[in-house]
């Protein structure tokens, strides 16, 4: 479902004399249908980086990154906007939303920009929120001025509204106490048992023994660095 | 899929400067697209080229019309142009005062609008002003109101009411939130966004506030002295700035 290779990037930063950063070199990898594999290596190795990469919010050099039937790497925008809308979901460590927008709302929207009846897009929503744990009170309101645990588990009900074919996980259990790590843990298993490919960074080191059933170590891919 | 609007080559000089040079996209249905840049960079002048509202120098604007698929507005009759403008385009200056008409009432500007395409039903006009007003959060006691009773705020989305009542497929906005306050900004782009959706709208958005193109806009042309140095996807742009340029815009906003 996800497959990865040759790929290659460096930072160019022009304002700072031009300097050359290279960031990834020859990384490869693929996620079968229903496999969870996880991104390893220490801080700075890359592990975000090839994520952002295969969700098309960072540019390749070079290389080939192919999701269902698309390379993101050769794509047009519009293509990966179709992408990300049907195919490839991303559950990142930051909940970026327009400000006023309900809970509930913001977690439907990924259903509701689907075309997916309205009823049942929120009905969803509810389901997801009350999972994590989120109390009904706070459904109306933003999740702007909630706290950066049930921010984060917005986030996740948000990734997992709809049944993505491809989900990116950036550290999903991070700052979860036990009880809501348990049910992302289980939205996880019960993603990949639908068939979901998966790729996700987790630092959790029980959490990603529980689900990941390969582990790629990005150190292999990291100029300059040896594995 | 045919794009909406396609846009060749498109250049406008004033006298001896460039105002924007060689520009080039596609715009499909259902998309928004932003345009950053500092101020002269040739962003509101593009955008009144595209509007129909400057005379461009060169270059090509077709538009996917509903009856007779994709011509050149720039090649089309005056009468041409203003039926086009009053069905299928629409544009939100930023400036309220600059889209509204002061001295007529809410409603009245709403239903201006309908009966410049036809309408002639009094009670079906002002049913419609009255649902419009209400999905731009106007309190129906207002209608009777002119604009210059009206807050900024409110007279943006009055204006935004007026611009979207007929139906157009695209819109067209110059600095929407610009000389608001930030909640107020926040009240309109959480509007914006779901009539975006609702109406599966397209929309052109001239801004140089970077959190704004970021919620609004699915992709993203970065101009420089009229030309455009970078385009992507929004969140590509601003997160992996290829261009120099773009690379110190994004550097240079302050975090709040």
């Amino acid at each position: 479902m996800i497959t990865v290779s040759g790929l290659s990037k460096n930072f160019v930063l022009h304002n700072q004399g031009g300097a050359v950063i290279p960031v990834m070199r020859d990384a490869a990898l693929c996620v079968a249908p229903g496999e969870c594999v996880g991104l390893t290596g220490a801080s700075g190795a890359g592990k975000s980086t090839l994520m952002r990469m295969v969700y098309g919010n960072y540019l390749a050099d070079h290389g080939m990154i192919r999701v269902g039937n698309l390379d993101v790497a050769q794509a047009a925008p519009r293509q990966i906007i179709a992408l990300r809308r049907e195919t490839l979901g991303y559950v990142s460590q930051f909940l970026r939303v327009v400000p006023r927008v309900p809970t509930l709302e913001v977690v439907a929207e990924p259903l509701l920009a689907l075309g997916h009846d309205r009823t049942q897009a929120l009905a969803r929503a509810r389901d997801l929120l009350a999972r994590l744990n989120i109390p009904e009170r706070l459904w109306p309101l933003s999740p702007t001025t909630f706290s950066g645990g049930e921010q984060q588990r917005v986030n996740i009900a948000r990734g997992f509204a709809h049944a993505y074919p491809a989900l990116l996980l950036d550290e999903p259990t991070a700052s979860l106490d036990a009880a809501n790590r348990e049910v992302v843990l289980t939205l996880i298993e019960e993603a990949k048992a639908r068939g979901a490919a998966i790729l996700g960074i987790f630092h959790d080191e029980a959490a990603r023994v529980r689900v990941c059933d390969r582990v790629v170590d990005v150190t292999r891919f990291t100029p300059g660095m040896v594995a | 899929m045919t794009p909406l609007l396609q846009v060749r080559d498109l250049t406008k000089h004033y006298g001896a400067r460039i105002g924007c040079a060689d520009v080039s996209f596609d715009l499909y249905p259902g998309e928004v697209m932003g345009i950053v840049g500092e101020s002269g960079s040739g962003k509101s002048t593009l955008l009144g080229c595209l509007a129909g509202h400057l005379e461009a120098d060169r270059g090509q604007v077709l538009f996917d019309t509903r009856s007779d698929g994709p011509r050149d507005m720039r090649a089309m009759s005056e009468p041409e142009r203003r039926m086009l403008s009053r069905t299928d385009l629409a544009f939100v200056h930023q400036n309220p005062r600059d889209g509204l008409r002061m001295g007529v009432s809410a409603g009245g500007n709403v239903g201006e609008r309908l009966m410049a395409v036809g309408a002639r039903h009094y009670g079906g006009i002002r049913a419609q002003a009255l649902d419009w007003l209400s999905r731009v959060e106007i309190a129906e006691d207002r209608i009777d109101d002119r604009p210059s009773a009206f807050s900024g705020g409110m007279q943006q989305r009055l204006q935004i009411a007026r611009n979207l009542v007929t139906g157009p497929r695209l819109v067209f906005m110059d600095e929407p939130t610009g000389g608001l306050d930030v909640s107020v900004q926040a009240r309109l782009l959480d509007l914006l966004r779901g009539l975006v959706r609702e109406m599966g709208l397209s929309a052109v958005i001239v801004t140089h506030d970077l959190a704004v193109v970021r919620l609004l806009a699915d992709r993203l042309m970065v101009m420089k002295s009229g030309h455009v140095v970078e385009a992507g996807l929004t969140d590509q742009v601003l997160d992996d700035p290829q261009h120099g340029y773009t690379q110190l815009l994004v550097s240079s906003v302050l975090q709040v």
